[in-house]
């Protein structure tokens, strides 16, 4: 148990940390790199609460495919971050301001707010007991009967996204030449090729 | 010292706190609000999944799993929008973008 609380308090306090580096380093590089620390932390209160498969696809996803997503687009475009950063401090007092009024709201939900007694009869769908079945099994089996639909409609949304993504990035430049096969096989011989007679001495 | 479910709920408060802190004070760097988003949507995960496993109900985790779709899904389209907008004008400053004039 204490090792629980020693692993919860490590990790949120790395967690918080770095959600403020995110928010407060100069270079984005920095931003993204503590990003990528803050999903690792994540992770890991995942983990601690026993949602295993949780934990693993947010480093998968996050860590492997957003957070580098994001360090190739701040690495790839030449941005002057030093000027973007002016005024940053101006906006701290409202910043701050919304930031603590925000966050009294919410202490106060959390610390005004009980589980009501009925709640386990009301469970969309109990947690089997760990010892029967595993964490990935159970989702498993919960996501690919009750909720396929949905699992089917977030697969669109996915699809959709990469489309959308090629479509806005693709760039087709003028004055660039490429292999164009269709045209390329659809060439006959009688269009391209004439054979003449040649007179000697004389040339075509 | 138990480690209950208001434990969690304050973290993931903290962090959303920070995600919107975040976007007020880097307001003309697109790339730091998306990031911003990024991680108030974390923390929303981290709500639901804490909710998920103290009340026993796996439901939490499968909407936990769709929002790391939708976030993903929303990384993607809105660096392929900066990309494209950067491609245009030579910059992102957000005070720039106000062709629709919104």
């Amino acid at each position: 148990m204490i090792l629980q609380g020693i692993a919860f308090y490590v990790f949120a306090a790395l967690l918080v940390a770095s959600g403020v580096m995110v928010i407060s380093a100069r270079n984005p590089v920095h931003s993204v790199l503590f990003l990528i620390l803050a999903f690792f932390q994540a992770a890991g209160l995942c983990l601690l609460m026993g949602a295993e498969f949780i934990a693993m696809i947010l480093v998968i996803v996050y860590v492997g495919a957003v957070a580098v997503l994001f360090l190739f687009v701040v690495m790839m475009l030449d941005i002057n971050f030093r000027e973007l950063r002016k005024g940053a401090m101006e906006a701290l007092p409202l910043g701050a301001l919304v930031g603590l009024i925000l966050l009294a709201e919410l202490a106060a939900v959390v610390g005004g707010w009980i589980v009501a007694p009925n709640v386990a009869a009301i469970a969309g769908a109990p947690t089997p007991s760990i010892d029967q079945v595993s964490n990935t099994q159970a989702l498993g089996r919960l996501m690919y009967t009750q909720y396929v639909y949905l699992f089917q409609a977030s697969g669109i949304v996915l699809l959709i996204a990469m489309i959308g993504a090629i479509v806005l990035t693709l760039r087709h430049r003028p004055g660039v030449h490429k292999q164009n096969i269709g045209v390329q096989i659809a060439r006959r011989r009688e269009e391209v090729v004439a054979i003449r007679k040649v007179t000697t001495g004389e040339g075509v | 010292m138990e480690i209950g479910l208001g434990h969690y709920l304050t973290v993931s408060a903290i962090i959303f706190t920070l995600g919107v802190l975040g976007i007020f004070l880097n307001r003309k760097n697109v790339i730091i609000i998306l990031m911003s988003i990024e991680m108030m949507l974390l923390a929303v995960n981290l709500n639901l999944v804490a909710f998920s496993t103290f009340l026993h109900d796996l439901v939490g985790q499968i909407f936990a799993m769709i929002i790391l779709t939708v976030a993903a899904a929303e990384a993607a389209i809105g660096l392929a929008i900066l990309v494209v907008y950067f491609r245009n004008r030579g910059s992102i400053r957000v005070e720039d973008i106000n062709m629709m004039k919104g």
